[in-house]
């Protein structure tokens, strides 16, 4: 069942663009470098990406005077403190360079049109004259949630183009991309990781990969939602899986779990928030503009979390549109006009009429909140290196950075892949660059074989038991029903309860087909643990944290909670370990202090203590807690009281 | 939720290829699978739900399921299609399944577009070249608008194959480009930022690997799921060696 073993510098786990944009970094400062992929890396996850890039250039009339520092204070409120502000500073910094290091690579940016512009802004309808100097620089739509017009876009294909780019990059380092190839395990020594165990998923055989720096770049675990998401098929976690596995890696906020606003019912397939930074309303099943009573200010562009819950709200109040498949609200494109949806919204308008057969020029579109981002994942220190293993590297949605806190704004997400790739690829690099791989092919083959046993557990096991179809749509109904936009402790306890059943139920499933080969029933069999351990972790952290933060909202502890949980979820829970192991550490030094964010919930407990006696040992704090050195000293990239100067 | 939904749902009958080649035993045949239809079902639907509680070997590739990724290209009754934007609404009750031709088969509906795509993208440097570094201080060059919507619209293409498949030329030459190969080849010279100049192009594009290997029967234009002009993009391409020629 196993073959060869291969070796290289830098190993990639993903092919989107956090682990492209890492490999690059890589292979351009010499090293020999692999990525693995479950699909060809142009078919990943980020080219569903649409809406935009966020990163402040300022150049156009509704993005003058934007700068990193309001990029900054955008974030960390958008977070709801949540964040690590270092890094949330880190990135608004570099976020100009990585995304103009994009035009270099090829990415057709919308430009600045100089002269008279023609937009929609809260519901009017305006002509700006934009510079003619400005004309030709890469041009911004609104996001929620920001002070400044400054997502970055290509029409509505952002991510698409951005991907498509960096892959041709890969494609000219000549760097070497093993597609439909799954990490099901990670080769360590209890400190050092060295590789990992590979699946073909074209043979089903297994084979180790060594690596003196391992970088995971696995995106999102929004299948743990099961149909309940915008996620593609492949986002199942596994990358958190597999670094939750060892019991020494840490993730980070699995219960801060993002709801789009605006998902197609009833597919879930996602309709970007572009749609509402160009215009679009959202209006209940009398056509009313419920955002604009709910939140006067920013109307339907406040945070994901806040319009997730209005929503919610708007259709528990029985203002939804009911039909079979639930009840949904309305998304209203109809005043942007033609041109303008199939041109800068042209992905919104193709899949309005290939899956619901609407025109968004005339028709309103059906849409729900759904499972759309993990905040949580894998918990690194700020040069993406992982918590208590050495030479183990995380990048971008898999990781737990951690710049999104317990709310990411739109478009941050595309823009953390490219930052953190070429901040993570060049410290995996120099790791790499210090390493020998002085290992025993042993630790490899022990670890081949371990994965050779699950696959002959599931393929031994015979006579009746549950359907591993059952059990992940049973997860999926748990998950969204009881770890979703709206969270009381009773359902939660539920929850956790119910996926422990799964859990046991997992271990007595029995496969209908044995055939030889990748066996798509065995290969989603294989992950159906680790998916479950990941609902169980998030479940579990949602009934801890008793207060409401960000996207993480406990109807029973309805205020933010700066007093007691000013503070990042860590778990811990070894492959055979009988409980996950809960704990907790502070954000990071804070240099913006707890607030009003601007938008949704004033009601929340102020902190005990004053901000110099938390910081003063934060970082210690985290070190006990795993955070391994930083190439530059921890809080060095803080900009203290820089944000004093934008408010 | 404007269109109709049947009260009486259509039994829907699949004949589906086929073959394992990790399997010794396994031959290509045509498999028969019965479904009820149901409102907005997609072939995503229908073959997972086919997989799931009819035959869990059955192989395919989807991945988005929203037409953007490109994964799930296959023979809808003869036709290179996207799975997941095919509803079976639009389909007679009989759907035949079959995996894309030219591209190496997996299993049963899977094939490998990875490494056809990966090769062409070799083989025409489909990247931007560039002599000068990345300069992080510097702004961005700058662009008209016009022209960032021409190369965005060349750059929509999602590499399913579709229009590969269904190509007599690149089913007949396996070093054809194929539409998508053109397409992109157009995307990059339109592109000023690529530095490669028409002799460069002129020996890439001016055979018959290149535009001049298309011999004109356009089923790519007709079954390409993002609506690429590919008429437009060959015209293109062969005013631009014609030019070309003409001046050296």
């Amino acid at each position: 069942m196993s073959s060869g073993l291969i070796s290289t510098d830098v190993l990639v786990i993903g092919g989107g663009l956090a682990g492209e944009r890492c490999a690059i970094e890589a292979a351009a400062a010499g090293h020999d470098v692999l990525i693995l992929s479950l699909v060809p890396p142009r078919r990943s996850h980020s080219c569903a990406a649409q809406g935009g890039m966020q990163a402040a250039l300022g150049n156009c009339v509704k993005a003058e005077g934007d700068n990193a520092t309001l990029h900054f204070l955008d974030t960390v409120r958008g977070s709801d403190w949540g964040a690590d502000q270092e890094v949330a500073r880190i990135f608004a910094e570099e976020a100009p360079v990585a995304v103009r290091e994009l035009a270099h690579f090829g990415v057709p940016w919308t430009r600045v049109r100089g002269g008279k512009n023609s937009y929609v802004i809260k519901g009017e309808r305006v002509d700006i004259e934009e510079r003619l100097e400005n004309d030709g620089l890469i041009m911004h739509r609104d996001f929620g949630g920001t002070a400044k017009w400054r997502a970055c876009y290509a029409a509505a294909a952002t991510g698409h183009a951005a991907l498509y780019a960096v892959d041709s990059e890969v494609v000219r380092l000549g760097i070497t991309v093993r597609d439909r190839t799954e990490a099901v395990e990670l080769i360590h020594d209890g400190n050092r990781c060295w590789g990992v165990v590979a699946r073909c998923l074209r043979t089903g055989s297994h084979f180790p990969v060594l690596a003196k720096a391992t970088v995971i770049a696995t995106g999102g675990y929004g299948r743990i939602y099961g149909q309940y998401t915008t996620n593609a098929t492949i986002n199942e976690g596994m990358g958190a899986v597999i670094a939750l596995n060892t019991g020494i890696v840490p993730l980070g906020n699995m219960e801060a779990v993002q709801f789009h606003p605006t998902a197609l019912a009833p597919s879930n397939i996602l309709i970007t928030e572009g749609s509402r930074g160009d215009g679009g309303y959202l209006l209940d099943k009398n056509l009313h503009r419920f955002m604009v009573d709910a939140e006067p200010e920013k109307q339907e562009l406040a945070s994901r979390d806040v319009v997730s819950r209005h929503m919610k709200q708007c259709m528990r109040d029985g203002n939804g549109v009911e039909t079979p498949y639930g009840p949904h609200l309305w998304l209203d494109l109809r005043h942007l006009g033609e041109h303008h949806l199939t041109t800068k919204l042209r992905e919104v308008f193709d899949i309005c009429r290939d899956f619901v057969g609407l025109n968004p020029a005339h028709d309103l579109i059906p849409v729900q909140p759904t499972q759309h981002y993990s905040m949580g994942g894998v918990r690194v220190n700020k040069d993406g290196q992982a918590y208590g293993m050495a030479g183990l590297f995380v990048a971008g949605e898999a990781s737990c950075w951690d710049m999104h806190g317990f709310n990411r704004l739109g478009g941050n997400s595309l823009a953390e892949t490219v930052v953190a790739g070429r901040i993570v690829g060049q410290r995996a690099g120099e790791f790499a660059n210090a390493a020998s791989l002085d290992v025993t092919t042993s630790i490899a083959l022990h670890a081949t074989k371990r994965a050779d046993a699950r696959v002959s557990a599931w393929l031994g096991r015979s006579g009746s038991g549950p359907n591993i179809y059952d059990i992940r749509n049973a997860m999926g109904e748990t998950m969204m029903s009881k770890v979703g936009i709206f969270r009381t402790g009773d359902e939660l306890a539920q929850a956790v309860d119910e996926i422990s059943a799964l859990l046991v139920d997992c271990d007595k499933a029995v496969l209908r087909s044995k055939v030889p080969g990748m066996n798509p029933e065995l290969t989603f069999a294989l992950r159906l643990k680790g998916m479950l351990r990941l609902a169980l972790v998030t479940a579990k952290g949602a009934l801890l944290r008793t207060e409401s933060r960000g996207a993480h909202y406990r109807s029973d502890y309805p205020q933010r909670n700066d007093a007691e949980w000013l503070n990042r979820t860590l778990v811990r829970w070894a492959a055979d370990g009988p409980e996950p192991e809960f704990s907790y550490e502070p954000v990071g030094e804070i240099d913006l202090p707890p607030g009003h964010r601007g938008y949704g919930s004033d009601d929340r407990i102020e902190m005990r203590q004053d901000i110099e006696q938390y910081n003063s040992d934060a970082y210690k704090q985290q070190a006990e807690h795993g955070r391994l050195a930083t190439k530059e000293a921890p809080g060095s990239r803080i900009r203290w009281g820089a944000w004093r100067e934008q408010v | 939720m404007t269109r109709k939904e049947s009260t009486v749902p259509r039994r829907l009958h699949f004949e589906i290829f086929r073959y394992n080649p990790e399997d010794s035993g396994s031959v290509p045949h045509m498999q028969t699978f019965e479904l009820d239809e149901a409102p907005y079902m997609s072939l995503f639907i229908a073959l997972n739900q086919i997989r799931e509680t009819q035959d869990p070997s059955l192989q395919f590739d989807f991945a988005c399921r929203s037409a953007i990724c490109g994964s799930c290209g296959m023979m809808v009754n003869g036709r290179p299609a996207l799975g997941c934007r095919t509803l079976t609404s639009d389909l007679p009750r009989t759907i035949r399944l079959h995996p894309l031709p030219v591209f190496k088969l997996i299993g049963d509906l899977s094939v490998d577009t990875g490494t056809w795509f990966r090769q062409m993208v070799e083989k025409s440097e489909a990247w931007i070249h560039s002599e000068q570094a990345f300069d992080p201080e510097a702004q961005e060059e700058r662009m008209d608008d016009e022209l960032a919507q021409a190369i965005y619209e060349g750059d929509r293409c999602i590499e399913c194959g579709c229009c590969v498949a269904s190509c007599g030329a690149a089913n007949l030459n396996a070093d054809f480009a194929g539409p998508a190969g053109l397409n992109r080849m157009a995307r990059f010279l339109m592109d000023p930022r690529d530095s490669r100049g028409d002799a460069d192009w002129f020996e890439i594009v001016s055979n018959s690997d290149g535009v001049f290997g298309c011999i004109g029967m356009m089923a790519c234009h007709d079954v390409c799921p993002k609506e690429l002009p590919l008429l437009e993009v060959y015209a293109y391409l062969r005013r631009k060696v014609l030019t070309t020629k003409i001046r050296h």
